[in-house]
């Protein structure tokens, strides 16, 4: 295996809503800000993956006028997935494995604000039996929460636990979008907004996102002091069938957080849980300890940049080792409804 | 036993896919070959720092490109990014009206409410100024009579229906001045 680190990351300022630019305009000083943070240019990267989606551009083949925004002319070495950055990442890993790259740029994006977001997301659900339903996000999460409930896997003051410090966490990250939180006892207070779902523990409606630069062995060492080497990932999917699973668990973080090599001492994990009682969801299949600090950053919660936020996990950590503040950390991304698809990578300083 | 059928609306049908299996031994459920499931989004198009200045442009019968902070390129339309560089693009240039047809098809299938009757031509047409090339149709000349090099110039609609649309620009129709060599047009389709 070669070796691969993560050597630069950057994301934007998350909002609810970018109205005067379009994604490109938004996705370019991103990844013009993880170039320079190693002195690089498009010339240095052998391989570029995207990750983004056109149901929430509402537009077709929308990462081709992104591409604009990384110089692809002369032509590059390209390639793009219609899920987060997180599976673009895992692919430019996999280039680099197959030795077809030292180096790659990986970004994710989206603007979820154009649209519908509850109801856009629908679309990713089974078009037969489900999809034509039109199911929201929302509502999907909340058969999710009731299973968790009435199984007493989970009590609702846990979720806005959960809530409260995701959102106090990320007080102190300035890219977040919702930094600091009303205290549990006022969060329970609140009517359920889709029972039993109350506002604090659903993500953000968001409009960002961010960008990573990988190298290989003495690349990465030549490029940054410390790099955060992933030691190991891996990706696994749950069914797409609600009826055909245990909601309560998702045995696919399991599995890829072996895969991964999840063991031994963790300081941080950077999970992506869109909704307060997924945490808990993650958190148990990775297997991790109560020792590790759970998203600093502030996770999904706190900003939930479609097709990006699961990335951004992985810089959070990367970033972390990367100063030099930890030594080893998890990221945890995810695609779909209900944790449905999950990448876990373990990331460590040397 | 399966048979190709047509799932084409042009003419004759372009492609075929198999005749869906039905499986046997089951006489108590009735087939279901196809499902019809209707889907629409509203969705509010944010266009962009630079795209809204070529929108608002066109709405004054104006064309107007975007410059390249490095080689002075100017792109039409932009997306506000120089595509070579990677960089955001920073001064808003009026490029044609005069233009030269860069490369051109006759359209003999027109699609949408609004295409000219068949045969037509569709046509790459660069802007004097630009160096990239626009999308559009050419009209008052016989198909048969349109050339690379070609110069024309862009027939807008009346002042009172014009908008913040591209659809301002009908169509181009050629104007009485000598081709462009096509050997000046390499690098500007």
């Amino acid at each position: 295996m070669t070796d691969v680190a993560i050597v630069s990351f950057a994301q934007t300022d998350h909002q609810r809503a970018l109205p005067g630019i379009n994604e490109v305009e938004m996705v370019q000083p991103v990844i013009q800000q993880a170039l320079d943070g190693v002195g690089a240019t498009i010339s240095d990267i052998d391989f570029t993956c995207s990750g983004s989606s056109d149901y929430l551009a509402g537009q077709a083949f929308s990462f081709v006028m992104t591409l604009d925004a990384v110089g692809a002319w002369p032509p590059i070495a390209e390639s793009h997935v219609e899920m987060d950055g997180a599976w673009a990442l895992y692919e430019a890993w996999l280039k680099i494995q197959a030795g077809h790259a030292d180096t790659a740029l990986v970004y994710g994006y989206s603007k979820a604000s154009p649209g519908d977001l509850p109801r856009v997301l629908s679309r990713e659900l089974d078009p037969y039996y489900q999809g034509p339903l039109w199911p929201d996000s929302v509502a999907v999460a909340g058969l999710q929460a009731r299973q968790m409930l009435d199984s007493a896997m989970i009590t609702e003051a846990e979720m806005a636990e959960i809530a409260f410090r995701n959102r106090q966490s990320a007080a102190n990250n300035p890219h977040a979008q919702l930094r600091g939180s009303a205290p549990v006892q006022e969060l329970l207070a609140q009517d359920y907004l889709s029972n039993p779902l109350r506002k604090h523990d659903c993500p953000p409606i968001t409009d960002g996102g961010c960008a990573i630069v990988l190298a290989a062995g003495d690349k990465a060492r030549e490029w940054v002091d410390r790099p955060a080497w992933l030691r190991g990932i891996d990706h696994r999917i749950d069914s797409h069938n609600f009826g055909g699973r245990d909601l309560t668990v998702a045995p696919s973080i399991a599995i890829a957080a072996e895969k991964a090599g999840v063991s031994g001492d963790i300081d941080v994990a950077e999970v992506h849980a869109p909704f307060s009682h997924q945490e808990k969801i993650v958190i148990t299949g990775l297997g991790l300890s109560d020792s590790v600090e759970v998203n600093p950053s502030g996770g999904a919660l706190a900003a939930n940049p479609m097709m990006a936020a699961g990335l951004v996990r992985l810089g959070e950590v990367a970033r972390r080792i990367m100063s030099a503040e930890i030594d080893r950390g998890v990221a945890h991304a995810t695609g779909g409804q209900l944790l449905q698809q999950n990448l876990v990578a373990v990331l460590e300083g040397e | 036993m399966s048979e190709d059928r047509t799932i084409s609306a042009l003419p004759d049908g372009l492609w075929t896919q198999p005749q869906p299996s039905v499986p046997s031994g089951d006489d108590t459920v009735s087939e279901v070959q196809r499902i019809r499931t209707p889907a629409s989004f509203v969705y509010d198009f944010t266009p962009g720092r630079a795209p809204s200045r070529f929108l608002r442009g066109l709405a004054e019968k104006k064309i107007l490109g975007e410059k390249c902070p490095v080689s002075g390129d100017v792109y039409v339309p932009s997306r506000g990014m120089s595509p070579v560089e990677g960089l955001p693009t920073t001064e808003a240039v009026e490029v044609g009206p005069k233009a030269t047809i860069t490369s051109f098809c006759v359209v003999h299938i027109g699609f949408g409410e609004n295409a000219p009757p068949t045969p037509f031509v569709s046509a790459l047409i660069l802007p004097d100024g630009a160096a990239v090339s626009l999308y559009g149709t050419i009209l008052g000349i016989p198909h048969g009579d349109v050339r690379i090099g070609m110069r024309v110039e862009p027939i807008w609609l009346p002042d009172d229906q014009l908008s913040t649309s591209f659809e301002n620009i009908t169509h181009w129709e050629p104007i009485d001045e000598p081709d462009v060599p096509a050997e000046q047009l390499k690098g500007h389709m």
